[in-house]
């Protein structure tokens, strides 16, 4: 058992719970990983893509109008603006380097939403790299002009058809298939889950939100903020923005999970919020499970945070007590994502919806001033078809409900 | 975990080689599944690998995923699974008995009231198909502490330090994978050659049974001329129950032969 160079664990969480077969790829991937950190040229070329490629730094933007509040100043970190309209764009174009640092040709993908896939895509369009992306077949359907950029772009979209078919049964299908070809594919993990060296490797590649973010605020306030908030699936883009953060105890950082119809019921994805932790993908983290162990299905009106399970950092910071994790409803990030597009002409993610959500309630509750920041982790284009089905549907049995109160 | 060893004594004896058939326990369905694994027993079988149902089994091809599934659906709990095997305890006292699941139903029953149940159904062994040696060391305390073998997996990319680590700690037997990539009959095992095997061998591991991707007699032939000491096999006789779903008397007769057949080439 060659060691491993970076510790697998977060407190008790996280570690490399894969079949032995993937050990080693495992390992050679954390080796490539730390060798890059010490290349200089490593970080020039990453530097040169998030730059002139992907358009960093992205802009942070005071809200003109959103805030209920005028004790309140909510300011929102644009990854929305980010070449490929979220912040996975960051963090493939490093797993992409390093796939070229191994001599690795081929890459191997999940997506749910489709985000994850086309920011592989594209990362491997730009570097001439091949790449075959597993998505649930039921997601499929929900997000065909996500599937068409990908193909556009060059990808194969292999439909999943096992379980689920959503997200869950998407990464599933990914192991399986890098199982078998590990030697010559690298499989690029979408979020800061799974397992060493995944949720580190996905962080440090997306530490940058945070860090460009504190200068900016500090620029703008002259002081830090008083919290950070951040939608939470897998957990990149809160890890991203909190990272640079955690070691100003001055600062709350909040953790926002999808509530889906509430989570008192089934239908949620808050992982955290439940409480109950096992193995799910290679790390020992927050799951969502049945008394015996097995899987449950995660659910959210944002396929993007439709997951299971959360990464293992984040269940850290949990427990220590140094970030704070709360659910929104579908419900209310609907409203969110809708009270952003009208007050300040930016329609965002349904995901980063969830951290406006909640952003709001704060601003709401505040007696005394109070600066937030909030990461706008994507761009709503995606989800303009699925919040208009969802509008008209509600519209219509707004309607209906008049019509049979006009008939008593 | 001492029937492994009057196991291999017997087989030694006969100069043969193990032949060990894997299903999912509760597949297709709790009664059923029982008439299976003793079909299995009565064709031969040297030993049992048999798998818990588990929702997210990412080391199985489609037709093991399948097999978990149906035993799902038809309400299949580690309980339930822990009785069906109590009852072919009950049916052979001396056939080993090992298990293969994944890690989270281990920890959602706490691992020594896991290890705990295990034993007290007749549980021989356990392989966790996700937990790999570095993370092995809680599992397989809670293991040796109930007089269960922990089985360790040696993949065709083994280095030396792991081969001396499994060694080490490993009982029972060793699970020797043919090939890379999960489960299931899609693609052929790959025969690890002598030279490997004596490599491995050297290390003095528990002795080692080839799995993944075994699906004829002559695969159990070559796996024993090679030094292995048997062969597991399990996609290719959960397809036998695939195909015969709705004819369980035609599932069993044939399941009976294959497994014959299969035995007679150890």
């Amino acid at each position: 058992m060659s060691e491993l160079k970076l510790n697998p664990y977060f407190g008790q969480y996280g570690g490399m719970f894969v079949p032995q077969l993937l050990v080693p790829a495992l390992k050679q991937l954390e080796q490539a990983f730390v060798d890059a950190l010490q290349d200089p040229a490593f970080d020039a070329e990453f530097q040169q893509l998030l730059t002139e490629y992907a358009g960093r730094p992205t802009p942070l933007t005071l809200c003109r109008n959103l805030s209920p509040n005028p004790l309140v100043k909510i300011y929102m970190k644009r990854e929305d603006l980010l070449h490929g309209g979220a912040h996975k764009t960051n963090q493939v174009l490093g797993q992409a380097l390093l796939t070229k640092r191994m001599g690795k040709k081929e890459v191997i993908a999940e997506t749910g939403a489709g985000q994850h896939g086309v920011a592989t895509a594209l990362a491997c369009a730009l570097l001439g790299l091949k790449c075959r992306i597993y998505m649930g077949a039921k997601d499929i359907d929900r997000q065909q002009p996500n599937v068409f950029r990908m193909k556009l772009m060059g990808a194969t979209v292999i439909p999943v058809t096992a379980g689920s078919g959503t997200l869950k049964d998407a990464v599933n299908e990914a192991m399986r298939d890098w199982s078998a070809s590990y030697a010559t594919s690298h499989y690029m993990l979408g979020t800061a889950a799974g397992p060493h060296p995944f949720p580190t490797i996905v962080r440090e590649f997306q530490k940058m939100i945070g860090e460009e973010a504190k200068q900016q605020i500090l620029k703008a306030e002259g002081k830090l903020p008083d919290a950070v908030i951040a939608c939470v699936g897998g957990g990149s883009n809160a890890i991203g923005i909190f990272a640079d953060f955690i070691k100003e105890e001055g600062v709350r950082l909040i953790g926002v999970e999808p509530g889906g119809k509430g989570i008192n019921t089934h239908q949620h994805g808050a992982a955290l919020s439940t409480g109950s932790y096992g193995i799910l993908h290679g790390a020992y983290t927050a799951i969502m499970q049945t008394s015996d162990g097995q899987i449950e299905e995660s659910y959210s009106v944002s396929a993007g945070l439709d997951y299971p399970a959360v990464g293992p950092q984040h269940t850290h910071l949990q427990q220590t007590g140094r970030a704070e994790y709360v659910a929104v409803n579908d419900d209310e990030a609907l409203a969110a994502f809708q009270h952003l597009a009208m007050a300040e002409g930016i329609i965002p993610a349904l995901e980063s919806s969830h951290a406006l959500a909640h952003a709001l309630k704060m601003a709401k509750d505040a007696t005394e001033p109070m600066v937030l920041l909030v990461n706008l982790s994507g761009r709503g284009d995606k989800d303009l078809s699925h919040v208009h089905s969802i509008l008209a549907e509600q519209a219509a049995d707004q309607t209906a409900n008049k019509a049979a109160e006009g008939a008593h | 975990m001492q029937r492994y060893q009057q196991m291999f004594n017997r087989l030694a004896a006969e100069q043969r080689g193990a032949f060990v058939p894997f299903v999912t326990v509760g597949d297709p369905g709790p009664e059923l599944s029982f008439e299976i694994i003793k079909t299995l027993i009565d064709g031969g079988a040297d030993a049992l690998e048999l798998g818990i149902p588990f929702s997210d089994p990412i080391a199985d091809g489609p037709t093991i995923q399948n097999a978990n599934i149906r035993a799902m659906a038809a309400g299949v709990t580690p309980a339930i699974s822990f009785e069906i095997i109590r009852k072919i305890r009950e049916y052979n006292a001396d056939i080993p008995i090992g298990l293969l699941l994944y890690s989270n139903l281990v920890m959602a029953r706490g691992l020594d009231n896991f290890y705990s149940q295990a034993a007290a159904a007749g549980v021989d062994s356990v392989l966790i198909a996700d937990v790999p040696l570095h993370e092995s060391k809680m599992f397989r305390q809670a293991a040796m502490a109930h007089d269960i073998a922990p089985i360790f997996i040696v993949p065709p990319n083994v280095d030396d330090d792991d081969l001396r680590a499994i060694a080490s700690y490993g009982r029972g037997y060793t699970y020797l994978l043919s090939r890379a990539g999960v489960t299931g009959t899609e693609t052929q095992a790959a025969m690890p050659t002598a030279e490997l095997i004596a490599r491995i061998r050297a290390y003095n591991p528990a002795p080692p049974l080839l799995g993944f991707g075994i699906s004829t007699p002559a695969h159990v032939k070559d796996a024993i001329a090679n030094g292995a000491a048997g062969a597991i096999c399990g996609s290719a006789i959960v397809k036998i129950l695939e195909k015969n779903l709705q004819q369980p008397e035609q599932l069993l007769s044939e399941l009976k032969s294959f497994i014959q057949q299969m035995k007679a080439a150890s």
